[in-house]
């Protein structure tokens, strides 16, 4: 596509075409198509499974207006909740308790920020880690295992939990690195062989008898005790010290990506990793280092997961998912630092307000079809362009016509 | 000319035999582990294997073995072969595929006689139900791996299989108890698992998206939306839309084959949509080799370019192959619900699509071959089961862990070789 | 069958490919169409062949105006191919890459007999000995290329393209090549034979056009010298002679001690080779492609790890150092494929200019980028070795072919080195760049850089060199001076070891 080198220039194309495409390549703008797309097929599925849409769909002939009424209440109640969860509860008596929604959907932004700026750190360096799960599972496991396993004071106990957790996280990410460098083992087979190879393994460490069974007749672990969990940062508000972490570590991820001599070489590695390896770049060291780094930052998140907002013994669904949501969560963020702070905080929103959904008797998994539709259509910018009428190589359907 | 002249046509460059020692390090690995436990933590207990189920027309009668004797017999075996496979390497001769066969078998063997030997509940291990067991499991895993072959094969990773089977499921499920036809259900599995493949193939044939990236959100959406249509419709009104076990496929033997011991109850006693797999399997093998489809989808599998410059529409083969996995995946979902007769479930295929995604690699993109992994996946899951209900002194989770060990070892090329499509995974892009 | 384009236009975005062609070629004719690359040669074809849709003009084909939707639209009106880089199967056979598109079936079975039996048949007209159950992949680039000729004439091609064919061919297999054109000329066929060798084209064609920057410059007959061709070709007098003085060799630097490389699959690809550089001159590597010389170069890199023998820089023993010790030791290293192994095109220049140096000084303090100093360097560069550019910060992708080797040079000797090994190093560079290339190389010499050149363009070789090592299946078949005469050169590549 590229391999045409521009040395003649036959002219510029009209101003008003490249404007266009400017928009329409412009991030911006997908981003908002996407988001709004996805929210428009969410309302259908919405409205179609609504009993009392289905009720009135019954004599649309005789009183159309009703079915009318019926879609518009089942979507605007199904997101009222949503916002009330996610955002801003305007049923609270007080501003102060209204915005506990929003910082509801900072805490739960907290763990996919951190699980996302691992994953976008193997895209930046060419991998793909689909081990999000299994990471998550083994931070979780072992820094759970500090947490009521080991008797420290306050504020070291939880951090010496999420050193721990990510030791281990970096161990299975460096696992696939490894396997990867040294065998040319692809590590999106890898890795999701080690989610479940991490789950079963939880699996046995929860049984009776394992070493993180806890007391009861169900497979848990013990209560962590209170000295390892994270702090909150606000009293009456949910969102915990974790939330700082997770931009500290943002911050942390943006120089080491755009501003570091090991993020210059693991772009160089993601980008060619032949001409990488020619300038004397070492690429199975790079590609080891990057999968270790993102598994420690996945690793943290399992253990904010565990000790930030589970904070009770927890089983091995602990993941709940995020593994796999954080995937989008970096696509979103196109792999940029910030750009994954704040798609962790939309679909922090988008969990806290599916809650709400839930409690209003509305399916709460549209959420997560509204998710996988939004990274859908974000992934194909020519589709969006399509839907907009022009053809993918940018053409106007009209001019071939 | 001279008549000294090399003669470039015939001389080619010198060429050496390059020594592998992957496959007889793997046999000392597993030769080690044997002889730790069958000879090492062996027991004195003696295992019974019970080859024929209780109402089988043709009984045998149960082999008795004394597990620490058979046990070193099977490891002081394996140790032997091994030493036959460093004699191979150090000569430059590669491992013939049986020795490996025989060598799997052996420590199979070997491994049930120690497990049941050192059961605490019973020391006896039904092989019949174990085998007959085995085949149910692996039919969605087979249908998967027929579906990862094909997308494969024509140069698209197929992630979403995971998808392409809950989807079936579903359709499947929802169709049959809506129609009361087992039939209509598996149409709509088929057309279910399409619609995935249509919407994997979209997005990476025609928009170029990365196909792994593509079906792992795929997969995801389909979670959603079945999810979401499982609490929003099905759960209120199960009668209406997911009672599967009035519209099922029945089993039915097939008279004489089904008496074998063993392998009648595993392969003859089947529903319908069993019987399809074997079909299936058998099909696309000698079709893939054999006939004009599968010489094209090869060929834009390996070398799309070339295949264009002799008139095939590579992303037209690709676009039509992907949808035939799909359909294949969406029968083999079909066969949680309307072959069992099970109503559907949330995430009810619990990762059986990756496990059918590690049985293509471990397959070595061949159809048989894959075909034989998802059994050998399909026994060792079943195997746990069954070790766990005996007080089997192996956890039952490492026998899960199995498939996806095994999995891992294949692509780090420490078990087989395996050499995907040369164009697998890369959209196909004209100038 | 006669063949007729007329007014062909292709453009790509705002490179205009083709511009306005018009091209004959009579039944029974080898007609050459002669150009430098990226000279929209092959353009040219690939819209004959249906691979592209030209915007404007028309294709007529015994004078009925054809419209190739694809390369099967054209196959069936009589077109046949060979392309530059062959259209087979690696894991296929003989067979199967034959019937590839146009299956013989009995039912939906493939009738593999039938096509064994038109390999043979074929092969018998032409005397060549090809096994139809033999995989691609095992055979060598020569008979490889006779399948693809094979290919094309099952389909009873009238009008046979050939693109580029002899860029892979040793002298003896060209011209072996040339009498299989004049046979199936002599049958009738129209030939088109795309080159850009002139050598070739004044051997077999009958009708020579030359194109230019995507238009016709001209025709001219078989009998025109070379140097007219060639002022046709590039617009001007082409001069690759390059001034320098004798060159006045030092100490050996680079010594490469009876070297064996196999490839993965276990060729001997590079065959107890020995060879020494000294400080101060260039020993060019004579060869066709596909002799071992990318696999030696890589491996005095440390990219590849020999099977035996030692690569020695001043003395010391680098034969296992990874690429960075080998770096770090003096070695600039300019790939033979800048965009595969050389550049990063998403990178800036300035990024690109601190590949290799992206360890510590002068562009890492504290694992953190110096951004200012590194924009103060890649200034001063990118003003030093005259890359064409609005901006050090812009995109290397941006770039035309000749500026982005220019950066990769720029780099390469912008280091403290004692050995370069310069691959190819105006491969697809415009002329005014190729000159100022191999001045800088001239200059490193001069300055006491032990130079290795590698080139498959045996005009270069000639032009940079102050010896010339040939090398033919793995060996170097001899060591000659500079000054040694093409003609020997030839047959030296062919294989035959020079009577010393």
């Amino acid at each position: 596509m590229s391999a045409v080198p521009p040395v003649i220039d036959a002219g510029q194309p009209s101003r008003m075409n490249a404007a266009l495409q400017r928009i329409l390549n412009g991030n911006w703008l997908v981003g908002i198509v996407a988001v709004v797309l996805s929210i428009l097929v969410g309302s259908v599925l919405i409205a179609v499974t609504d009993s009392g849409v289905q009720a009135a769909a019954g004599y649309f002939f005789a009183r159309p207006l009703d079915t009318i009424a019926a879609i518009w209440e089942s979507i605007a109640g199904a997101y009222a909740a949503f916002f009330r969860g996610g955002i801003f509860d305007y049923r609270a008596a007080t501003f102060a308790e209204g915005i506990e929604s929003f910082a509801e959907s900072l805490h739960r932004s907290t763990p996919l920020i951190i699980a996302a700026l691992g994953i976008g750190l193997t895209f930046r360096a060419g991998l793909f880690n689909i081990g999000g799960r299994g990471q998550i599972l083994f931070g979780a496991a072992f820094g759970g295992w500090i947490a009521f396993g080991t008797d420290l004071p306050y504020v070291i106990h939880p951090i010496v939990a999420v050193l721990v957790g990510a030791v281990a996280g970096a161990f299975l990410g460096a696992v696939a690195g490894a396997l990867k460098a040294f065998t040319g083992a692809h590590e999106v087979i890898v890795t999701i062989m080690l989610n479940f190879i991490a789950l079963n393994l939880l699996v046995w460490a929860l049984n009776p008898g394992g070493p993180l069974r806890g007391q009861g007749s169900s497979p848990l672990t013990p209560p962590p005790p209170e000295s390892s969990l994270f702090p909150f940062l606000f009293p009456g508000y949910s969102v915990t010290a974790g939330f700082l972490l997770a931009i500290a570590l943002t911050a942390g991820v943006w120089w080491l990506l755009e501003r570091s001599s090991l993020g210059f070489k693991l772009r160089a590695v993601g980008e060619n990793p032949a001409a990488a390896r020619t300038a004397g770049i070492d690429t199975k060291a790079i590609t080891i280092i990057a999968m270790a780094l993102s598994g420690a930052l996945v690793g943290i998140a399992g253990v904010e997961l565990a000790l930030g907002e589970t904070r009770r013994p927890f089983g091995s669904s602990i993941d709940n998912g995020v593994g796999f949501e954080a995937i989008t969560v970096a696509l979103l963020g196109r792999s940029r630092a910030w750009g994954m702070l704040a798609a962790g905080i939309l679909f922090g929103i988008f969990r806290a307000g599916a809650v709400q959904m839930r409690i209003a008797g509305y399916s709460d998994d549209i959420v997560t079809v509204v998710q996988a539709l939004i990274v859908l259509f974000l992934a194909a910018p020519p589709l969006i362009r399509e839907l907009w009428g022009v053809r993918p190589d940018g053409r106007r359907k009209a001019a071939k016509a | 000319m001279s008549t000294d002249l090399v003669n470039p046509m015939t001389t080619s460059i010198q060429r050496v035999r390059l020594v592998s020692w992957k496959a007889p390090i793997g046999y000392a690995v597993i030769a080690a582990l044997s002889l730790l436990l069958f000879v090492g933590l062996a027991s004195d207990g003696v295992a019974t294997f019970v080859l024929t189920e209780a109402d089988a027309a043709i009984q045998l009668a149960p082999v008795d073995v004394g597990a620490r004797a058979f046990g070193t017999i099977v490891a002081v075996l394996l140790v032997l072969l091994t030493g036959v496979a460093f004699v191979l390497a150090t000569r430059r001769r590669p491992v013939p595929v049986w020795l490996t066969l025989v060598f799997g078998l052996l420590f199979v063997v070997g491994f049930l006689t120690w497990a049941a030997g050192a059961a605490t509940q019973t020391n006896t291990l039904q092989v019949a139900g174990l085998l007959a067991g085995t085949f149910g499991v692996a039919v969605p895993l087979i249908y998967g791996s027929l579906a990862g072959v094909i997308g494969e094969r024509a140069g698209v990773v197929n992630i979403a299989i995971e998808g392409q089977l809950l989807f079936g499921a579903f359709g499947a499920a929802l169709v049959a108890t809506m129609t009361g036809s087992p039939w209509a259900g598996l149409v709509a599995a088929a057309v279910a698992g399409v619609l995935v493949a249509f919407v994997l193939a979209a997005f990476s044939i025609r928009y170029f998206v990365d196909q792994i990236i593509t079906g792992v959100v795929l997969n995801l959406l389909v979670a959603g939306l079945t999810s979401f249509f499982y609490s929003a419709l099905m759960t209120g009104n199960p009668d209406q839309f997911n009672d599967p076990r009035l519209a099922q496929f029945s089993r039915f033997p097939i008279p004489g084959l089904s008496e074998i011991p063993l392998l009648g109850p595993m392969f003859f006693e089947q529903t319908l949509i069993g019987y399809l797999a074997i079909v299936a399997v058998l099909v696309t093998w000698f079709a893939l080799y054999r006939t004009k489809w599968g010489l094209r989808l090869r060929s834009v599998g390996e070398h799309p370019t070339a295949a264009d410059t002799v008139g095939i529409n590579v992303n037209r083969t690709r676009f039509w192959n992907v949808a035939l996995g799909g359909a294949i995946a969406g029968i083999g979902g079909a066969s949680y619900t309307i072959g069992t007769g099970v109503a559907f479930g949330e995430n009810m295929t619990g990762g059986a699509g990756y496990i059918a995604l590690a049985a293509v690699i471990f397959g070595q993109w061949d159809p048989l071959k894959a075909a034989l992994a998802a059994l050998l996946f399909g026994f060792t899951s079943n195997l746990g089961s069954q070790l766990s209900l005996i007080g089997s002194p192996v956890p039952s989770v490492f026998m899960l862990m199995l498939p996806y060990v095994v999995t891992v070892l294949a692509v780090a090329g420490l078990v087989g070789r395996s050499r995907p499509p040369a164009a697998d995974g890369q959209p196909y892009i004209k100038s | 069958m006669r063949l007729e384009l007329r007014g062909i236009t292709k453009t790509f975005g705002t490179l205009v490919a083709n511009d306005r062609i018009d091209l004959t070629v009579e039944p029974g004719e080898i007609h050459a169409l002669l150009g430098e690359n990226g000279a929209g040669k092959s353009t040219l074809m690939n819209v004959l062949y249906g691979l592209l849709q030209a915007d404007e003009g028309q294709i007529l084909l015994g004078g009925q105006e054809q419209h190739f939707k694809g390369p099967g639209d054209a196959m069936r009106a009589g077109i046949g191919m060979v392309h530059q880089h062959f259209m087979l199967i690696p894991v296929f056979t003989v067979a199967e890459n034959l019937m590839l598109g146009n299956e013989p079936t009995r039912g939906p079975v493939l009738d593999l007999a039938s096509a064994r039996r038109r390999v043979l048949e074929i092969s018998a007209r032409f005397g060549f000995q090809i096994d139809p159950d033999a995989r691609i992949e095992d055979l060598p680039v020569g008979v490889q290329q006779r399948v693809e000729i094979i290919k094309a004439l099952s389909r009873d091609a009238r009008v046979l393209v050939f693109d580029e064919p002899t860029a892979v061919l040793t002298p003896q297999e060209t011209d072996e090549l040339m009498s299989i054109m004049r046979q199936l000329r002599d049958a009738g066929t129209a030939i088109v034979f795309i080159t850009h060798k002139l050598r070739e084209v004044r051997e077999v064609a009958d009708r020579i056009t030359v194109i230019r920057l995507g238009q016709v410059v001209g025709e001219a007959s078989p009998t025109a010298t070379n140097a007219e061709l060639a002022t046709l070709m590039v617009g001007r007098e082409v001069d690759l002679v390059v001034d320098k003085a004798p060159a006045a060799p030092g100490a050996d630097t680079l010594v490469l001690d009876r070297l064996t490389i196999a490839d993965p699959l276990g060729h001997l690809v590079v065959n107890d080779l020995s060879l020494t550089v000294r400080a101060g001159e260039i020993v060019g590597i004579a060869g066709v492609q596909g002799n071992g010389q990318t696999e030696l170069a890589e491996a005095i890199l440390g990219l590849v790890r020999p099977l035996s023998g030692r690569i020695l820089l001043s003395g010391e023993d680098v034969t296992k150092s990874p690429p960075r010790r080998v770096l770090d030791a003096g070695v600039g290293f300019i790939p033979e494929d800048r965009t595969e192994d050389g550049l990063i095109k998403s990178f800036t220049i300035a990024e690109n200019l601190m590949l290799d140096r992206s360890n510590g000084a002068p562009f890492v303090r504290f694992g953190s980028i110096r951004q200012a100093e590194l924009a103060r360097f890649a200034a001063e560069k990118v003003e030093e070795f005259d890359v064409r550019t609005p901006s050090p910060s812009e995109q290397v992708g941006r770039l035309s072919g000749g500026n982005q080797q220019k950066v990769v040079v720029a780099r390469e000797l912008s280091r403290d080195l004692k050995v370069l090994v310069a691959s190819q190093p105006t491969r697809g560079v415009d002329v005014g760049s190729i000159e100022f290339i191999h001045k800088q190389i001239v200059a490193a010499r001069d300055a006491g850089v032990a130079v290795l050149v590698v080139s498959t363009e045996l005009e270069e070789i000639q032009a940079l060199s102050d010896r010339i090592a040939v090398m033919y299946h793995g060996r170097i078949v001899g060591v000659v001076p500079g000054d040694t005469p093409r003609e020997r050169l030839g047959l030296m590549m062919a294989g035959e070891a020079v009577a010393a």
